[in-house]
This record gives C-alpha cells, structure tokens and sequence, in this order.
C-alpha cells in the first residue's frame, strides 16, 4: 500500500499535533508539509523563512438586483443556512452565514440573483528547498474555513510524501483533513483530557475508515490509561514522546525539536518507518 | 434580573483554557456552567455532572437519494458545489453539506432531504449548580449550531432558576463554534500562553471577539516557559488597551488536579490556586 498522505489529527487542541507534524516531515526524505488548521496555523512558527500569499480564497456569494427582485421569498425560504431573509419590504442578506451553494440563484424566478466572489481568506507558501510548507488563514470573523482546507489539499504533490498538520476537534474542519489521507496518527496526552478527547477521535476516524496509529505526547505527566486503551482497542502505539522541560521551551521559541536536540530525529524517522511495517 | 454571560477561549487548545474556567466555574457564585467546546467537551470530566434531561440535536439535512428513481441526468452532480456526487452521480452522504441544491433540481424527485440525529445536547447537575453542555457526534457539521443550542439552553435554565451568570468554557479556533460561543456575551477572557504559536493563536482570538464588540480581558498562563514572549504580550495588551488580570506559573498542579478529576482551586490552595482566585476577583468586579 502507498503511504503519501499522513494527516496528524487530535481530538484536542495543544497536545502536540503540529510539533508531530513539523518534526515528522523534517526527519523524513522528500516530504512537504500542508498545514490544515486554517483557524490557527502554527507550523509555519517553526521555519525561519516567512511566508508567502500564493492566492485568495473565496466561495461564491449571492448579489441581488432588488430593482427585479418581487420578494417573493422563494430564496429566503431555501437558503438552508438562514442567510436571507424578508423583512417588510426589505430584503436582508447575512453574507457570513452563506455557504455560496448557488441555491438562491436557481430558484429566483425572476433571475433577480447573480453571484461574485466572497473573500474567505488565503493561501500562504513558505519553507526552504528541502521541504516545503503550505497553510491557510481564514479571515477575521468568517466562520467556514472548510473551503480552504479543500484548496490547500490541492497542493499535495504526488511525487512526495505530504504531512497534514489537521484542525483540532471532531467535526468538519478536522474530517476534511483526515479524509483521503492514507494514513491518520492521533496526538494524545495520557490524561483524563487525552483520553476522553482521543476516543471522539478514534471514533472519527474509523467511520472515515483511514488506518491510524497513536503517539503518546508528554509522557509521564499522568498514568498509563492511553496505554492501556490502545492495547484492548487494537490500535498500534507509534511512539512516545518524554515530558521534557526542554521542549516545551523549545517549542515557545519555535525551534524544531529535531533541531535543537537531533537526537530526536531517530525517533521521528522511526514513526515514519513503524507505519510502513504496519501497513 | 440581568443574566451576566462570560466566555473564556484561547484560540489554541492546551493552553489551559479549561482548566481556568473550571475553577472559575467551582469559586463564582449563582451561576449555570456551560460547556461550548461541543466538538471534544472535556469539562464534565472535572464536574462529574448528573444528566437530569437530554435532547437530540438535528444538525442540517443530508441528501437521500433513491435509485429507483433516477434517471442518470447528471443534474446533481452539476449543481452540488462540495463534491458530494461523483459524475456517474452516486451519492456520498458524508461530503453533503446540506444544502438542498439537489434535491430542488432533480426533475424527478429522486433525492430527499432528511433529518440527521447530529448530536445531544444535556441540561445537569453538579456540585456547583446546572450546567448545560453537549455531545457533537463524530464527524458532524454544524457545530455552530449546537453552541448556539447549547447557550439558548443556558439561559434557560438560568432564567427557570434564578441564577445571574453563565460561565462558558469555549473552542479551540476562531470558526463557527467560537463566534456561536461569544457572540452577544458581556466579556470574553482570552487565555495566552506565552509561546510562539500561542501568541499567534491568541492574537487571532482576541481579533475575533474584538470584531464583534465583545470587551476583552487577557490572562497569561504558564508565564514563565517563556518571560520574554510574557513581555511581548503585555506590552501589546498595554499597546492596544487590553486589561490583563494575571499570570499564572506553569504549574503540575492543572495535570494533578485533572487525574483526580477535581478543578485546581478544590484540589489544591497553593500558587496556582491563588492566582486563579485573584483572577476570579479582578473578573467580578469587571462583570458587575
Ligand atoms: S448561496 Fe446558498 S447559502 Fe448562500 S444565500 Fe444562497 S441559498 Fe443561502
Ligand atoms: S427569489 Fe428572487 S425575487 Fe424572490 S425574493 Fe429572492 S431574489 Fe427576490
Ligand atoms: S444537499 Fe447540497 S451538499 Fe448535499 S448532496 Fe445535495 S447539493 Fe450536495
Ligand atoms: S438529479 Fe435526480 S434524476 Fe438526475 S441524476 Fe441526480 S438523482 Fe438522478
């Protein structure tokens, strides 16, 4: 089996995923790295090189003419997203609630609706020859950032193994970065918090249906339950990374754990390698 | 009587944006919990809370199409913007979004729009009064909606009971589930942590709240993994008018207290316990 996508995923935010991410596709030949958490990329922190806007993202916003428009209601009764609504004689249209299904348009009977494009954020470039970095950033105040998710996916180069860095969580920003992965490795923390948040995960990804693995992440702050339910549940413990003051306080710097201890670079490349086997 | 919301978030997870809010939740007074984090709620893991009432959480239709019916015209799949229809026009329920589209263009009434049991939103008890939280299944789109579920609930349960403040733990990011949970709230604390990627995260955080008029309180946990970045942050907070109620020490306490399933401030009286409550002070006197 191919292994060209990896998607790093956590039920909870701040256990580690990106420090997983980042250090993985530095310890491994010919990768590329696609930061998915579009809400707050944070991988980009670890490369000195800045970032670079490669283009916009947007989805199609309705626009109507109201000089045609009968407010006949026809689209505010559609619209499953609430966007539109008619007051009196006023047509209200709540742009940050509008997914840009196109809906609105088709069912105006009197062609009253056209569309143009509504900026949801962008798309950014950076990293260095040998690997290179891809991440999004949704704008201020827009509340769906899945279509930028789906662009950036966009950007896997075939020839290369891409890491995913995906959106914390189990609801659709994280399922759009797990799916079509090969490969699915969840961050966990052995805590009552690690444990609770990495079940929804698992959950998550086998309704997806992607094979996965755990890394247990600050190991030997809590106790041995992550452990131990991965053992009943069958799922392959891929690594476990120490509790070490070290990286945290490089990790506060932004420096790569397999830069400023190479020591590590064994252990990441040895994740790489244990997923091979496994699959 | 007023009902006084408050919301806390960090815009990145693990900064101890739940632990914060837990003890703010065990010292405050009169008040309903609520859990917002409806994609991985980990509060109830420290309130052990009494589930008196559940309802189930209908996100957006999904699609349902019968093959008996089609006739192969393609109209779907030209019209579904998110992919959910291959061109031989199957149909993957797992990428609809849910909006309509196709059924409204199916010449012969093949596909359907159903209801889809997302989630379950609870009203409980704990030892600290009601609290209101919910359970987003795996997978599941329109989160937004459940926090909005989820708040609605809250006042209602305070208004019923007479409390006169809703505490709201709330989610990583600054999407839909954030905007739902602090939208029209009377303050929102952002927690920072003092490292790169938390600056970044929690600047983004503060824009958030700021882009919907909601005042700002900062504090900064785990202050000293890093004192420099500590710096940088109050000096923007200084910069940009932004009132910082404290700092917290990094601290095994939050870890010790979470294995024993206890908030910090019940576990525990010592610094970072103190620093917690001095925060809870300078948070009532903003709210009241
Ligand atoms: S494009 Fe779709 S979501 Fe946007 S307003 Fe029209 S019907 Fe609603
Ligand atoms: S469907 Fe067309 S005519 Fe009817 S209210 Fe909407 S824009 Fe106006
Ligand atoms: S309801 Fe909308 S998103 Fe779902 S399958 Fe139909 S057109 Fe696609
Ligand atoms: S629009 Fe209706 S009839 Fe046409 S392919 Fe789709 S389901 Fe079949």
């Amino acid at each position: 089996m191919k292994l060209k996508k990896i998607t790093i995923a956590s039920g909870k935010g701040g256990t580690g995923k990106t420090t997983i991410a980042v250090n993985l596709a530095m310890s491994i030949d010919n990768a590329m790295l696609i930061d998915c958490d579009v809400e707050g990329p944070n991988s980009h922190i670890f490369f000195k090189e800045p970032m670079i806007k490669l283009k916009d993202v947007s989805i199609p916003a309705p626009v109507f003419d109201l000089d045609i428009c009968t407010l006949c209601e026809k689209c505010a009764d559609f619209c499953q997203y609430n966007a539109i609504s008619i007051l009196g004689e006023k047509l209200l249209f709540f742009e940050e609630l509008c997914h840009g299904c196109g809906g609105c348009k088709i069912i105006c009977p009197v062609n009253a609706i056209t569309e143009k494009d509504h900026h949801i954020g962008i798309i950014e470039k950076g990293g260095n020859k040998k690997l290179a970095i891809y991440h999004g950033l949704l704008n201020i105040g827009e509340p769906f950032g899945v279509p930028i998710i789906r662009e950036l996916k966009g950007f896997a180069d075939d020839s290369k193994t891409t890491i995913f860095d995906s959106p914390p969580g189990t609801a659709c920003p994280a399922v759009e970065a797990i799916r079509d992965s090969d490969y699915c490795i969840l961050v966990t923390e052995p805590t009552p918090f690690g444990l609770h948040d990495l079940t929804l995960s698992v959950d998550v990804v086998r309704e997806i249906g992607t094979p996965f693995g755990v890394v247990i992440n600050r190991d030997g702050i809590g106790d041995d339950r992550v452990e131990k339910y991965c053992k009943e549940q069958n799922i392959p413990l891929l690594a476990k990374i120490p509790n070490d003051i070290n990286i945290a306080r490089l990790y506060s710097k932004g420096i790569p754990i397999v830069e400023g201890m190479p020591e590590y670079k064994t252990m990441f490349a040895g994740i790489y390698k244990s997923i091979m086997e496994l699959i | 009587m007023m009902v006084k919301e408050i919301t806390i978030i960090s815009g990145k997870g693990g900064c101890g944006k739940t632990t914060i809010a837990a003890s703010f939740m065990a010292l405050a007074k009169n008040l309903v919990i609520v859990d917002a984090d409806v994609d991985a709620a980990d509060v109830h893991l420290l309130m052990q809370p009494q589930i008196k009432s559940k309802e189930i959480f209908n996100g957006l239709n999904v699609a349902k199409k019968n093959d008996e019916l089609c006739i192969n015209c393609g109209k779907c799949y030209e019209n579904c913007r998110y992919g959910a229809f291959d061109p031989d026009n199957t149909l993957h329920p797992e990428k609809c979004e849910g909006c309509a589209v196709c059924e409204m263009v199916c010449p012969v009434n093949a596909i359907q729009m159903v209801k889809r049991n997302a989630g379950e939103a609870y009203i409980s008890d704990t030892r600290f009064g009601p609290m209101v939280h919910a359970k987003l299944h795996a997978g599941e789109e329109a989160s937004g909606k459940l926090v909005a579920l989820v708040r609605q609930n809250a006042k209602n349960v305070a208004k019923e009971t007479g409390k006169d403040l809703i505490i709201i733990d709330g989610p990583p990011g600054i999407g839909c589930t954030v905007i739902a949970s602090l939208t029209g709230v009377n303050l929102v604390l952002v927690v920072i942590e003092p490292s790169l990627s938390g600056i970044h995260d929690s600047m983004r955080a503060i824009k958030v709240a700021r882009h919907f008029n909601i005042p700002v309180l900062v504090c900064i946990n785990k202050y000293d993994i890093n004192e420099e970045n500590t710096k940088n942050i109050l000096k923007f907070c200084d910069d940009e008018g932004i009132e910082v109620v404290g700092k917290i020490a990094y601290d095994d306490t939050a870890t010790k207290a979470m294995m024993d399933e206890k908030t910090v401030v019940e576990y525990s009286d010592g610094p970072m316990s103190q620093a917690i409550k001095e925060i809870w002070q300078q948070i009532e006197k903003v709210l009241i």
